[in-house]
């Protein structure tokens, strides 16, 4: 509790600020195809290189970052920022984790209708859309193989009733994710008093 | 205002894509596919295809494409601060509690149940990808682009087989598709 970032009142001097902003600039200048490739790379920045962070610290944020909805290298990131200067670091952190795609991506959209009328451009991009369904498939394939390996009713049902609600029913995507967090939520308060009144009697 | 949509959307995509990578991809599409006339199916696929080109999140890269579109660079902004606030409020109070008490069993085990729905939400997604890359004009047998179907099937063979880096594959898709369809175009479509 001593290194609470809120309550412990720390000097943040420029140039650790500065240096949190280039790091988190660079890791994500860098890193194509987001998501979890980020995560070894700002482990050996600041757990390894920078030893701002502990070991068992960044396995610790990686997992509230997977918990808080959003980007995972924007969460990392801000998650780090907080941990390293408060609340203005994790304001440092978040600018340097956006600011790279977003420059990129309004370079990219003002050449966009200008590239797009381009016959061969045309023919990359369908060639690439067919691609990127086919990674979109792997990583589902993956993912739902995990969820069958584990051989549980619950999660097998939910995945198959958000399949159905989503595409036969065209359910809104937000009630779907709220109605399956909740009956998680509500099934993991069931079973640990199920198993807590085990345990007493 | 057209700003404070754009906030709003992006927020609630923000606020809702749990588990990360393309769990973002259905709620983009929900948004500024069906809910708002900003992106047709084309674009939307092209988007998720350059976010996989480029670096950064697909949630930041669709909202500066989308607000730059929509509004210019300040809609580029206020679509992308949407994007990233629930995040800093949800991250910075889960940081609070996690230096307090040092326990998350609880936060994961109800968020870990989040993803199947997740799982089977990112196929729906897919699939509707898939649709509008096979059947451009419409689903009928005779409107489909076989090369499309061909160019996904072998990716996919290989993305299972060889397990390559993503990047690699969509580079090689491309690629194909410049050589297959001046070739085959013509026996083809």
């Amino acid at each position: 509790m001593n290194n609470h970032p809120g309550t412990a009142p720390k000097k943040h001097p420029p140039k650790q600020l500065w240096k949190l902003f280039t790091s988190t600039f660079t890791l994500s200048a860098f890193t194509f195809g987001g998501g979890y490739v980020i995560i070894p790379l700002m482990r050996k920045k600041f757990v390894e290189q920078l030893h701002w962070l502990e070991e068992e610290e960044m396995l610790d944020l990686t997992a509230i970052a997977q918990a808080t909805p959003g980007a995972l290298a924007v969460n990392a990131a801000i998650l780090i920022g907080y941990r390293v200067a408060g609340i203005i670091g994790a304001l440092v952190t978040v600018l340097g984790t956006v600011l790279p795609p977003l420059l990129i991506l309004s370079v990219i959209s003002v050449f966009y209708d200008f590239f797009r009328n381009s016959y061969l451009v045309n023919l990359v991009l369908k060639g690439m859309a067919a691609g990127v369904i086919a990674v979109i498939f792997d990583v589902v394939v993956n993912m739902g193989s995990d969820v069958l390996r584990k051989k549980e009713l619950l999660p097998i049902l939910v995945m198959a009733a958000a399949f159905l609600a989503s595409v036969v029913f065209s359910v809104n995507v937000v009630a779907i994710i709220v109605a399956s967090g909740l009956i998680g939520g509500l099934y993991s308060v069931y079973k640990s008093r199920k198993d807590g009144k085990g345990m007493q009697s | 205002m057209i700003y404070l949509e754009l906030f709003w959307s992006f927020f609630q995509i923000g606020l809702f894509s749990f588990g990360g990578g393309y769990a973002a991809m259905p709620l983009i599409r929900h948004q500024v596919v069906e809910l708002h006339p900003w992106l047709t199916m084309t674009q939307f696929s092209d988007i998720i295809t350059i976010s996989q080109m480029t670096p950064g999140p697909i949630a930041v890269n669709s909202a500066t494409f989308v607000g730059i579109r929509i509004a210019g660079l300040p809609g580029a902004i206020s679509a992308t601060l949407g994007c990233i606030a629930p995040a800093c409020v949800i991250a910075t109070f889960l940081a609070f509690i996690y230096y307090r008490y040092r326990s998350l069993s609880t936060i994961q085990g109800i968020l870990g149940s989040l993803r199947p729905a997740v799982v089977a939400l990112i196929g729906g997604a897919g699939l509707s990808l898939l649709i509008s890359s096979f059947w451009p004009s419409g689903i009928s047998l005779s409107e489909t682009d076989w090369i499309a179907v061909l160019i996904f099937l072998l990716s996919f063979i290989v993305l299972r087989w060889k397990k390559p880096n993503p990047i690699i594959v969509m580079a090689g898709a491309g690629a194909a598709a410049v050589i297959l369809y001046p070739l085959l175009g013509h026996f083809i479509a």
